[in-house]
Formats: structure tokens, C-alpha cells, sequence
């Protein structure tokens, strides 16, 4: 059995996690900010939640494609994304950023607005507050947000289908390999990949369960 | 919110804020300062203490950014504070007067020029409140600055403050030093702030003579009635028996119906009324409830220069 499906889902749900992470959280806090247009900018951003994931696929094969100004510019420098290992992180990171956005999001709403006010009276810098004070306080959901946008990356595959392809050892993912498995009429392949899915996912969401748990005994020592 | 405008994490829509000559807020000439700048300290209900730091950390975290002995500063603060031992404790381990007076060493240390303190008993039963009160007062005596204490306590605000404004919808109605402002409310809401029971609208009848419309009688003052009086107020202690009258030429006497009798705290309070006029509270003591209990009617004087005048 050849396992480059596991090692390429696994590559790319974790770098499509860490840029997650990082863009999620920032975006949380930059749509918190905002006066106006929140509503619309919220929507933008959590559109790939509910958007099919072949609409995704779609929409980014014609923003990376080969005659868009993205693939144009890309291709002088020898670079195509579509149907390359990076296409498989790119899937995976817009169809997990909404989730990571969204915990962050609800996190930062949830803390004591007074918390914030107090700091700027105290003469902290809003540098310090995100970092000292909005990032500390919700730590806990964070990981959360962080867990479950991998394990959604990790599972991704209608977008990554449409702008990677499914070429075996380079962007066939877990998903597309049962996919493809199934489509070549090979059961029992499917069956081994679908087992190792289920168990992968399983383990995860028993990590995310052992971590809220713990979450409430941590709150009690830092919470009110 | 007014404090919060003045702390400057909220922004009015117009005005002015001035704290010691600074301007920290003009709207006609587009100056807001950030809340960082303007040296004001605010103190919540709830001490928003950071959660994920220990006590020491919470008060250092407070220290402007140019002193170099930031450990000293804490250690000091904590003896002061006698918050000593608990250094390492996370707020949630503390009690609710201990968090108080992190908070307030917290706010110290960051310097302000003026501190705020929203309503910091509110949320809390009367014995608590009491003893908060005391640590407050205590623990703030030492300051130089200027202090802002908002409360709904009148209690409370006699206690502590020195100057008391009354606020009503969102402007400043009345300021004055405590003493003249419970002697002696220039509007109707302080007066009801300060706790005057009995207030009735009113119309001149002469230089010295008004009549209570709510209470359907005629009242005597001593101070000189102006022809737009709108209210006249006596405070419910200072209604006496007709009997109990020590000078003559105060008299003021009315006979009252006797409605009903309310149990207060330490003593009993008549409902009387005249006419079917509104109810009209005074004071008992034990000995004068004893006497009047089993009455339909009772004879009381209102001393003529108890009786408040009020135009607004």
C-alpha cells in the first residue's frame, strides 16, 4: 500500500493550520476593530464555511489559475499552483480559516470588555493588551479553534479536488485517495483508507474533548 | 458612561473634557486624546483584575514604562495594601477585598491625576459594602489627587465624599459640599436624592405662604416665597406632634387623617394625609407611635424653616 496520501494530508493540514492560525486570529481581531462594514467583512471571511466546497475549489482555480493575473504574474517566475503540492495547503487553509476566525472571534468578544478599558487607563498599548491581556484570556479557545481548523484541514476535500487534482503521490490527499479508490471499483483499499481517516479524526476530537475538559479546570484557576 | 467618556475609552458625541488645564477632549476642535495619555484611573465594579496574571504581576503591570524599580514599587505596594503572602495568588483566589485593593494598587502605581470609581459596592450586601467602604476610604487617604465616587448610596456618598453633584439625566443638576446640600437641596432631586420623603407641587399664596397642591393644605416657611415656585418639600424627621412644639412662633399646625403605619429598620413611619391630599410621611419614635396607634388623626407642626422651597 502506498501511504504518500497520509504524509501529503498530514503536510498539508499542518502548514494550512500554523498560516491558519496566525490569519485567523489576526482577523479576528482586525474585524473587532472595525467601525464600519464589520457585517460585510464577517461574511467575506466565514463565506467558506458554508460556500460547497467545489464553489471554493472553483472560485480559487479562477483567482490561481494559469490565465488569472495571480497565475500570469506566477508563472515568470516558473511557478504554477494549480495542481501542485501548494494547491493542496491553499485548499486547506481557506476551507479551515472561518473556523479558526470564528473561535478566535467569539473568544475576544467573550472577555471583559472592562479588562480592555482598564489596561488602556493603565497606559498599556494595544500591542500589549492583544498580546498580555485578549491572547492569555482566551488561550484555551484558541487551541480549541486551532484543533478543530486542523481537523477540518485535514479532511478537506472538495476544493482540493478541483485545484490540486488527484495525482498520486504529489496532491492525492487521504480524502481524495478513498475518492479515487472507489472510483477504480478497489473496496478494499478504500476500506484501509477510511479506517485510517476515521481513526486520525477520532484521536482528534478525543484531544479536543480531553483539552475543553481540561479548559474548565484551567478557567477556574485563571478565571473570575 | 460620563466617567467612561472621561477616561476616555468611550468617546462623546460633543463637548469638552478638561482635567487640570489639559484638555483631553474638545470636539469643535477635533482633540481626543487616547485613554493611554490622560492620566486618569478607573476603578469597576468588578476591579477588572486580569485573570491570567498573579497579584504581583496584576499591580506591576500598572508601573509607567520609564521606572526602573518596578519590584520595589510592588513590594512596596503590597505592604501598604497588606496584600503580603499572596503575591503569587491569581485574583480568583482572592477576596472581594483583597481584589479591591489590588485594584487600587494597581491603579495607584500607574500615577493618574484623577481616579474614578464606578459604583465600586454596588453589586455587593450591606455589611461587605460597609466594610469595602471603610478599606477604600483608608486606603485612598494618602492620595493627593482628585477622586470621582459615583454611587446611588446617599449614605454611602455622605461618607465618603467631601463635594457631592447630583446628576440627572446625564447632566449636573446640583454641586455643593455635602453639608449645604442635605441641609438645604436646591432641586427637587436632590432633595429626593437626599432622602426627603415628602414633596408636594406648589402655589404662592403670599411672601410667606404657599399651597401644597398634591397635599391639599396651606404651608408657612420662613424663607421668602418667589411667585414661580414649582415644589415645596419637608423631610420626614422633621414633622413633630403638635404637643412637642418649643416655640411658639414656628407653628405651622395641621391636623392629619392617620392612613396607615409602615415598619422601617429602627422605627415607624405614619402615612397621614389631609383631604385625601397625597400621603405625607413622619418619623415615630416608639414612644410617639405608642401614643398615636389606635388615632384616626394626629396634630403635627412642620417647624416653618424646615419646610424647602424649591423652582426646578
Amino acid at each position: 500500500m502506498d501511504f504518500s496520501p497520509l504524509f501529503i494530508s498530514i503536510k498539508a493540514a499542518f502548514l494550512a493550520t500554523i498560516i491558519t492560525f496566525i490569519l485567523g486570529i489576526y482577523s479576528a481581531y482586525f474585524t473587532l476593530k472595525l467601525k464600519r462594514y464589520k457585517v460585510i467583512v464577517d461574511g467575506i471571511l466565514t463565506l467558506p464555511l458554508v460556500l460547497p466546497p467545489t464553489v471554493v475549489g472553483f472560485l480559487l482555480l479562477v483567482l490561481l489559475g494559469k490565465n488569472s493575473v495571480i497565475g500570469r504574474f506566477l508563472s515568470i517566475f516558473d511557478i504554477t499552483i494549480v495542481f501542485s503540492s501548494a494547491a493542496t495547503v491553499i485548499a486547506a487553509i481557506i476551507v479551515s480559516f472561518p473556523l479558526m476566525y470564528r473561535t478566535a472571534r467569539g473568544a475576544f468578544e467573550q472577555l471583559d470588555i472592562n479588562l480592555i478599558y482598564v489596561a488602556r487607563t493603565l497606559g498599556l498599548t494595544e500591542h500589549e493588551i492583544f498580546w498580555k491581556i485578549m491572547i492569555p484570556n482566551s488561550f484555551s479557545s484558541i487551541i480549541s479553534g486551532t484543533i478543530l481548523a486542523f481537523a477540518r484541514a485535514l479532511g478537506e476535500f472538495g476544493a482540493t479536488i478541483m485545484i490540486a487534482g488527484n495525482i498520486p503521490g504529489k496532491t492525492q490527499t487521504m480524502a481524495v485517495a478513498v475518492y479515487s479508490a472507489v472510483q477504480a471499483g478497489n473496496r478494499a483499499l478504500a476500506y484501509k483508507w477510511v479506517f485510517i481517516i476515521v481513526i486520525i479524526s477520532f484521536v482528534t476530537m478525543i484531544l479536543l474533548n480531553l483539552f475543553e475538559s481540561g479548559k474548565i479546570k484551567k478557567l477556574g484557576k485563571g478565571g473570575f | 458612561m460620563t466617567l467612561k467618556c472621561i477616561a476616555g475609552v468611550e468617546t462623546p458625541d460633543e463637548g469638552l473634557i478638561i482635567l487640570n488645564g489639559r484638555t483631553l477632549f474638545d470636539s469643535s476642535k477635533n482633540i481626543n486624546l487616547r485613554p493611554q495619555e490622560r492620566k486618569v484611573g478607573l476603578l469597576f465594579q468588578n476591579y477588572a483584575l486580569f485573570p491570567n496574571m498573579t497579584l504581583e504581576q496584576n499591580i506591576a503591570i500598572g508601573i509607567p514604562k520609564t521606572k526602573i524599580n518596578k519590584t520595589e514599587i510592588v513590594k512596596e505596594k503590597i505592604k501598604t495594601f497588606s496584600l503580603e503572602g499572596l503575591e503569587k495568588k491569581y485574583p480568583n483566589q482572592l477576596s472581594g477585598g483583597q481584589q479591591q485593593r489590588v485594584a487600587l494598587a494597581r491603579l495607584l502605581v500607574s500615577e493618574p491625576e484623577l481616579i474614578l470609581l464606578d459604583e465600586p459596592f454596588s453589586a455587593l450586601d450591606t455589611y461587605l459594602r460597609w466594610q469595602l467602604e471603610q478599606e477604600l476610604t483608608s486606603t485612598l487617604k494618602d492620595y493627593k489627587g482628585t477622586i470621582i465616587f459615583v454611587s446611588h448610596n446617599r449614605d454611602e456618598v455622605y461618607r465618603v465624599c467631601d463635594n457631592i453633584a447630583i446628576f440627572n439625566k446625564g447632566k449636573i443638576e446640583v454641586i455643593s459640599d455635602k453639608k449645604s446640600l442635605f441641609k438645604k437641596p436646591e432641586t427637587v432631586n436632590a432633595a429626593v436624592l437626599t432622602g426627603c420623603k415628602n414633596i408636594s407641587r406648589a402655589r404662592k399664596i403670599n411672601d410667606h405662604k404657599v399651597f401644597a397642591i398634591d397635599w391639599k393644605m396651606e404651608v408657612i416657611c420662613s424663607d421668602f416665597v418667589k411667585d414661580d415656585i414649582k415644589y415645596i418639600g419637608v423631610r420626614s424627621h422633621h414633622i413633630d406632634f403638635e404637643d412637642e412644639i418649643k416655640y411658639i412662633d414656628l407653628v405651622n399646625p395641621f391636623k392629619l387623617n392617620i392612613i396607615g403605619f409602615i415598619d422601617d429598620l429602627f422605627n415607624k413611619i405614619a402615612v397621614l394625609s389631609q383631604n385625601n391630599g397625597t400621603p405625607i410621611y413622619m418619623d415615630l419614635t416608639k414612644e410617639q407611635f405608642n401614643k398615636i396607634k389606635n388615632k384616626t388623626f394626629v396634630d403635627v407642626n412642620i417647624d416653618k424653616r424646615n419646610v424647602l422651597l424649591f423652582y426646578s
